[in-house]
């Protein structure tokens, strides 16, 4: 289907409901979401104002919806949204966008800013307005199966190297097992220890799992592109291999974006409830944790702090499970002031990470500031997340700042001190 | 027209139109915001304690943490100026007996001389939230004609009252009359610009709050 600008406002009004007509109602420029936005913080440029980067879309909600605004409209007195102007936006929609929804937390009158900026992505993909790295990103999700362009013979090639590893089975394709496991594209290319740990801790815990050979990839570059139809086709891939093998549990992998697109908007996207419960990565070990079939042998001794994910704690809901796990493994965690729900983006979510123009990689670098600053204020060497896409952009960030900080992952972290 | 004929028209014919489209006005915005509806979200709620569109109404009245010192003045001149307005529009003796004369009910007032001191105040925090709003980068970038045009409209009901009931500027009747017409512009501007807020920022944090309460986050 071609972009065009004509099915741009024709999504854009597609999507515009109650709570947006009442957000952009209620806003009155107070510009505190500014205050909350990595971007502005870090920059101090006023562009960068959450609410501002919605502004084609306010435009299209009163032209079409409003009293006022229709009868401006049918004088000639409103500026229509012009292709030109959405090309201008690109940068406010993606490049400084995380959707990462801090904003979302502090407006006064309520506006939830983030959940109109996914809504926004929509009429800019259908205008054609994107990210190059992203557009690509989508277009070999949908032909090859993953945003990195990677094919099942690769998968089951590392699969392959972590069996022999860990001298435990890795089940592909096997009906009726407890879970479906689902990866993401940047933990099977750079953090194989991921699928290492889990076949460790399943294993450990007696818990039947299987990999679908048609199904492995959880991130939905739909979602992050902003194209609900491309979203669709991805999500169900999943859902098709889940209802197919017929399994209790589908288990998110780390991944920030991959779970906002299984757990949350996969059942609208195919318009109806699982067959199957959807479950993260996290949830699962802290429910072992919390049935004593967690134990660790030892636990790690350096200072750590702990990077919330935005799309799996502020956004996803997991946000009892982490911290419990890490004083698990942890002899000195020391918990961060914006912590949790509160916690900055690392700088390269909602796609961002996927755009790869010299102003966008400047950009990021500087938003990562934020994250600089909490490290050496609390004067840690040891940084733990549990998003694949969080671990690219920190250490790219240490690249930048030349930080000789150490960045783990929670769930490896877990299996290599599991108790044998 | 004399300064009589001018408060009797204000207070009579004016006051009705005012009111009139006041009233139909809010009452089209929220019909035609709330009509819009939503889509029922499919996915397996989560349950979570303090999550809840009723919760997001309440906890938004207080700034989140760190927000008060990186922006003190939006918070505590807009609480100063807000509160302000309320005691001054609902608890001054004057404005009682005209709701008492509209509606029937009435309520006791403060003391006048208090609601003198509030006035002040209130004047003096809406001047400073102004300044604000010039003076920080992103409120600035933020600004249309509408948000100081509302400003303005705020405003002036404020001012002329408190030199209406002080005798300032001009004999009693005129200011008077003047105060009643930029009540009167206020109602009339209200449903159609940034201070239909007053109304529909219940449902914005209602919504952030149940949109959000389904996935088990307290926003």
């Amino acid at each position: 289907m071609t972009a065009t600008l004509e099915r741009g406002l024709h999504a854009l009004k597609e999507v515009i409901d109650a709570p947006i007509a009442s957000y952009f109602s209620s806003c009155v420029h107070c510009g505190l979401c500014a205050e909350a936005c990595l971007f502005y913080t870090e920059t101090g440029d006023p562009r960068y104002t959450p609410i501002h980067k919605l502004e084609p879309l306010r435009r299209v909600y009163e032209q079409e919806y409003t009293l006022l605004g229709r009868l401006k409209k049918g004088l000639g007195l409103s500026k229509p949204v012009t292709d030109a102007e959405l090309d201008a936006w690109q940068d406010l929609v993606y490049d400084s966008c995380t959707m990462c929804g801090r904003c979302s937390l502090v407006c006064p009158v309520g506006n939830d800013i983030v959940y109109m900026v996914r809504k926004l992505r929509e009429g800019m993909a259908a205008s054609g307005h994107v990210p190059d790295g992203i557009r690509n990103a989508t277009r070999r999700t949908v032909e090859i199966g993953g945003p990195m362009g990677l094919k099942w013979p690769a998968v089951a090639n590392v699969i392959r190297k972590v069996e022999e590893a860990t001298g435990l089975k890795v089940p592909v394709d096997q009906a009726g097992a407890d879970y479906l496991v689902l990866l993401s594209s940047m933990e099977i290319v750079n953090y194989p220890e991921y699928i290492e740990a889990l076949a460790k801790i399943f294993h450990k815990a007696g818990i039947s799992f299987t990999v679908a050979s048609d199904a492995f990839e959880a991130t939905n570059a739909g979602i992050q592109i902003g194209n609900s139809d491309l979203a669709k086709v991805i999500v169900s891939r999943i859902v098709d291999a889940a209802e197919r093998l017929k399994v209790k549990r589908v288990l998110s992998p780390e991944c920030g974006h991959a779970y906002m697109a299984i757990r949350w908007e996969g059942p609208n996207l195919i318009g109806r409830p699982y067959a199957f419960e959807v479950v993260h990565v996290l949830e699962l070990l802290d429910e072992l944790r919390g049935k004593g079939m967690l134990k660790m042998k030892s636990k790690i001794k350096d200072p750590l702090i702990l990077h919330d994910p935005c799309q799996i704690v502020r956004r996803g809901g997991v946000l009892q499970a982490p911290e419990p796990l890490i004083q698990e493994v942890a002899e000195r965690y020391i918990p961060i002031a914006d912590k949790q729900k509160w916690n900055w983006c690392c700088g390269g979510g909602g796609g961002a990470s996927a755009i790869h123009t010299e102003e966008a990689e400047a950009l990021r670098a500087k938003a990562f500031q934020v994250k600089k600053r909490q490290i050496e204020s609390t004067g840690v060497n040891t940084m733990v997340t549990f998003c694949a896409n969080c671990r690219i952009v920190i250490e790219e960030g240490f690249d930048h700042y030349q930080m000789d900080t150490r960045l783990l992952g929670l769930t490896e972290l877990l299996a290599e001190h599991l108790e044998e | 027209m004399d300064a009589l004929e001018l408060l009797t028209w204000a207070r009579g014919p004016g006051l009705n139109i005012a009111l009139g489209i006041f009233v139909l006005g809010v009452v089209w915005r929220l019909i035609e915001i709330y009509s819009l509806g939503r889509r029922t979200d499919l996915a397996p709620a989560r349950q979570h304690a303090g999550a809840s569109g009723l919760h997001t109404v309440l906890r938004r009245s207080v700034p989140p943490p760190g927000m008060l010192r990186s922006s003190p003045v939006s918070y505590i001149g807009g609480f100063v100026f807000h509160i302000g307005l309320a005691l001054i529009v609902f608890l001054f003796a004057p404005h009682i007996l005209l709701i008492r004369d509209l509606t029937g009910l009435s309520w006791p007032a403060l003391p006048s001389q208090f609601i003198d001191m509030v006035t002040v105040v209130t004047l003096v925090a809406m001047v400073v939230v102004l300044v604000d709003r010039i003076n920080k980068p992103a409120k600035r970038f933020l600004s249309t004609f509408g948000d100081w045009f509302t400003w303005a409209v705020t405003f002036l009901p404020v001012l002329t009252g408190w030199m209406a009931v002080q005798h300032l500027l001009l004999p009693y009747t005129l200011m008077l009359a003047l105060h009643i017409l930029s009540v009167e512009l206020l109602l009339v501007v209200l449903p159609f610009t940034k201070l239909i807020h007053a109304f529909t920022l219940f449902g914005s944090r209602w919504y952030a709050g149940r949109i959000n309460a389904h996935k088990g986050v307290p926003v």
